[in-house]
């Protein structure tokens, strides 16, 4: 059923508030969504020399993303940035899932039933598929808007090199060492985390990030189930308002059938998801007023706030990263200071000791620098992403809330005066 | 019996006023006030509550209520019976004697407070009843409920009720025992006697044991508003309105304690099986249905209840999840409040302190839209739903009544067959003996025709007045709907501009 589905976007306004500049623009311009994977259209605009052309596109897979981002993260020259976190990876599972029911109980419900869940459905995997697209495109936009980052060779290749870049998932074995990795840099941040910090900026971003951390991780989980609950109570407001409309057929040309199809429509409109009605047919009641009708899945001023959670969530995340590699490096550079001293006290193997000292010297402080300015940057682009986000969805409650007000005033009207 | 003072209703009128479908409250002809003045004497003596219904009533050619108070005395023996000067007799074969055992489990009693307004025109006259909370009285005997009647004074002297404003103290066993003896009166004949909210064990024995917390508070409200609503639907009715017993339900101080409504009684028992019986016996019936009005609403009737049951469970669910949402929304509230306190930048931290109010606000909002969604709509439909159940058992009486007229058509059939036989033998006495039976067969014939068509007349002027009730309960319950969700929008428009002046102020 959902075999295809493109979607051409235009460039959008993200949620995280970049500086992009003409010298290197980058965005997704078209999307399209296969059986198994979603293949992106990068298309990238660039004055920079570094390029053959000065526009061109290519097509990549999510697992070209990942290895992007995976190769900053293992560059050794980029242990003093905050890499910008990598795009989830797209998840129609369960939206594919609800498509094959629904297509399995096609038997068992009305026509008209089946047409709405199914404009339903496909309204969700819409959603679904546009915000995986405007992730990637994040992910990107970040990446371009970096001044260091921009320069990055496997970047340049990514943008322009018009093959498949022959990127595979990473195998068994491969997700199994990813995951000691994981289990070593876990116990190995708890230490390092342990170590005071001399410089007081650091400190204070040290424990700031892992309680910011933390509570972006339990807003976000919280603001899931407000979600959640509010798409069940959505669903019960469907069933309740096709329930409405068949007891009022029940009621043929009697006053009580009128009175419900306006009730209909009041929740039709009212569903928290939001809803479209296309036009106002309440003198002539017919069943085209289900079929007029386009839910979206949740509130789009839910889902605003949840994503951007979510997003803050992996990039507080990435910050805290950028802090145990900084922090890693300190421990280094103490230990080498205390190997020196050491070998001076032997005299023996002095001049080694130097170079190594010297080298985490050099690293740590490098780290340090860079660090101070990304951290900053974070604090200015949380900011702004919140206060965008926060003015967008008052703005979006206020309007949903008087349109519904006026929808609901003139029902009442009609209602009172109708006798 | 009275007959000559019968007059041939105005049913097509009737009629034409519901399926024009024009007027959503039209008025009956002065219907309901036109009592009759002849409204026979006896039961009038034989109640000493007895309503002074002269002065009130107009004389009123078109009252359909003749025919309800010839009903009332076509019977009247059995109304003596049944008038609740005496301890109120099961209407059930057997009464036990041992049923006089206090139900402990259900007696909470209710304030039920009448209000009788009486409009200008005199057409039509509003009782209003409010239930208030109940209380406690004695360790044992159970809890009271006030009952309070008021009339408000108008031109027209409103005489069923011996005072203007009054107010008894109920228990919930007597709401039962009301219902059940007006159910025994006249569902049979036809008329759709709104159904008694439900008993509940564990609503109750929670109440009993002193539990102060939420849900038997909750408990206690559902079970006023039920009462209020069952008694507001019993007194619209024009004729349960008349009806003795419910007058002095509603004026005595002093009621007789209600036997066999217990649930756990052998009455209860025995009801259960006659139900049991009688779901047997519709089976077992086939009626022949000349008229097609019957068999358009009985299926009518059938497909509502489906669908009343369906849209029912589904307000429940609403009522759930959005009770749900209410304590997510506090959860949510809280946890970006805690988000507020550890953001290091001031106006982004105040924000997000403020963004946790106005989402703790909107939880109660939330709480609030969902009792609304349940008192006023759960309710409401659970309340249609035992009412469709009641039509539907009103149209079975009718099968019942058909029923019995074809028996005793067809004893009386075989019963000429047999004297015709006699005719030719030679017993002059068993000859009379069957031309009496014959006679009293050809009684009862008649007789079981008359109440075949009594019922169906009474059936179609019941089910329109039902009808037009319905319309106006639903119309009403939606107009309160819609009117608390203006509420809640309206909040919600002041909370989210009060927070965006604090959004935009983040630098």
């Amino acid at each position: 059923m959902m075999g295809y589905l493109s979607v051409s976007l235009q460039p959008r306004a993200v949620n995280v508030d970049l500086q992009t500049d003409a010298t290197l623009q980058v965005d997704i311009s078209d999307a399209l969504s296969e059986r198994d994977k979603v293949k992106f259209t990068v298309h990238t605009k660039s004055t920079l020399p570094n390029f053959k052309q000065s526009e061109f596109s290519v097509v990549r897979q999510h697992e070209e993303f990942i290895w992007l981002h995976d190769s900053f993260v293992e560059n050794e020259d980029y242990a003093g940035y905050i890499i910008p976190p990598a795009p989830p990876r797209p998840d129609f599972d369960a939206s594919r899932e609800k498509l094959q029911k629904l297509g399995e109980g096609e038997g068992s419900m009305t026509k008209e039933e089946f047409t709405k869940m199914k404009q339903e459905l496909e309204a969700e995997y819409l959603a679904i598929f546009k915000k995986t697209v405007a992730m990637h495109e994040v992910f990107l936009c970040r990446v371009a808007a970096h001044p260091v980052l921009r320069k990055d060779l496997n970047f340049h290749v990514f943008l322009e090199y018009n093959q498949d870049l022959s990127v595979r998932g990473k195998n068994k074995k491969e997700k199994l060492e990813d995951f000691f990795k994981n289990v070593v840099k876990s116990a190995d941040g708890v230490l390092v985390a342990g170590v005071k910090d001399v410089d007081d900026f650091f400190e204070h971003e040290k424990t700031f990030l892992l309680e910011y951390h933390n509570r972006v991780k339990d807003a976000s989980a919280k603001s899931d189930r407000m979600i959640r609950s509010h798409k069940n109570a959505a669903d019960d407001i469907n069933r309740i308002a096709s329930f409405f409309l068949k007891v009022s057929e029940l009621f043929e040309k009697t006053r009580v059938s009128t009175l419900l199809r306006w009730l209909c429509f009041v929740l039709f409109h009212l569903i928290p998801a939001q809803v479209k009605v296309e036009q106002l047919l309440m003198t002539d009641v017919s069943s085209h007023l289900l079929q007029k009708i386009e839910a979206r899945v949740a509130a789009d001023e839910d889902l605003k706030l949840a994503d951007l959670l979510k997003y803050y969530l992996r990039e507080s995340q990435a910050a805290k990263d950028l802090l145990y590699r900084r922090g890693r490096a300190l421990v280094d550079y103490e230990n080498a200071n205390k190997a020196l001293d050491k070998a001076r006290a032997k005299n023996r193997d002095v001049l080694q000791a130097e170079t190594s000292q010297q080298l985490c010297c050099h690293k740590f402080e490098k780290i340090s620098e860079s660090a101070k300015q990304e951290l900053i940057d974070f604090k200015t682009r949380r900011v702004a992403a919140f206060r965008k986000n926060l003015v967008e969805l008052a703005e979006l409650e206020l309007k949903h809330a008087k349109g519904n007000l006026q929808l609901l005033q003139s029902c009442l009207s009609v209602l009172k005066g109708d006798t | 019996m009275a007959d000559t003072a019968r007059d041939p209703p105005p049913e097509q009128t009737d009629f034409q006023e519901l399926e024009d479908g024009e007027d959503l409250f039209p008025e009956p002809a002065a219907a309901p006030e036109s009592g009759p003045a002849s409204l026979p004497a006896e039961d009038v003596s034989t109640n000493s509550n007895g309503p002074k219904q002269d002065s009130l009533f107009d004389d009123d050619p078109e009252d359909l209520f003749a025919e309800a108070t010839e009903e009332v005395s076509l019977d009247s023996p059995e109304r003596d019976v049944l008038l609740s000067d005496g301890p109120s007799p099961a209407i059930t074969p057997i009464t036990p004697p041992t049923s006089v055992i206090t139900p402990r489990i259900e007696s909470l009693t209710v304030p039920v407070s009448l209000q009788i307004e009486e409009e200008e025109g005199g057409d039509s006259f509003d009782i209003h009843i409010a239930v208030s909370d109940p209380e406690k009285v004695g360790e044992f005997s159970g809890t009271f409920w006030h009952l309070r009647d008021k009339q408000d004074s108008s031109g027209t002297s409103l005489s069923v009720f011996k005072q203007g404003e009054f107010s008894v103290k109920r228990r919930f066993s007597d709401f039962l025992g009301l219902h059940s003896k007006l159910a025994s009166k006249y569902l049979h004949v036809g008329y759709i006697v709104p159904p008694a909210p439900e008993k509940s064990i564990v609503g109750m024995t929670k109440v009993k044991v002193g539990k102060e917390d939420q849900s038997s508070n909750e408990f206690v409200e559902k079970r006023r508003s039920a009462l209020e609503r069952y008694l507001m639907r019993t007194v619209k009715h024009p004729v349960l309105l008349k009806d003795p017993d419910v007058l002095q339900f509603l004026e005595s101080s002093e009621l007789p304690r209600a036997v066999s409504t217990q649930a756990l009684s052998s009455a209860g028992l025995l009801r259960m099986v006659n139900k049991a019986a009688d779901a047997v016996n519709k089976m077992t019936i086939k009626m022949n249905e000349s008229d097609a009005w019957f068999e358009e609403k009985q299926q009518q009737f059938e497909n509502l209840d489906i669908q009343l049951r369906k849209l029912h469970a589904s307000v429940e669910s609403l009522v759930c999840h959005r009770k749900e949402l209410s304590v997510n929304t506090a959860l949510f509230a809280k946890s970006a409040a805690m988000l507020g306190n550890s953001e290091d930048h001031t106006a982004l931290s105040r924000a997000l302190s403020q963004l946790a109010e106005v989402e703790e606000k909107i939880d109660q909002l939330h709480q609030d839209q969902a009792n609304a969604d349940f008192y006023l709509f759960s309710e409401l439909l659970g309340d249609y739903v035992r009412l469709i159940t009641a039509v539907k058992g009103v149209f079975d009486h009718r099968m019942k009544t058909w029923q019995k007229w074809q028996d005793s058509q067809m004893l009386l059939q075989k019963k000429r067959e047999a004297e015709a036989k006699l005719q030719f033998t030679n017993k002059p006495d068993k000859l009379q003996q069957a031309k009496d039976e014959i006679k009293e067969l050809e009684g009862k014939v008649q007789q079981g025709e008359r109440d075949f068509e009594q019922i169906s007349k009474t059936i179609r002027k019941e089910v329109s007045r039902f009808e037009k009730e319905r319309v106006k309960d639903f119309k009403s319950v939606i107009i309160k709907y819609l009117e608390s969700l203006v509420q809640t929008q309206q909040q919600l428009i002041k909370y989210w501009e009060a927070f965006l002046p604090e959004a935009k102020a983040i630098s």
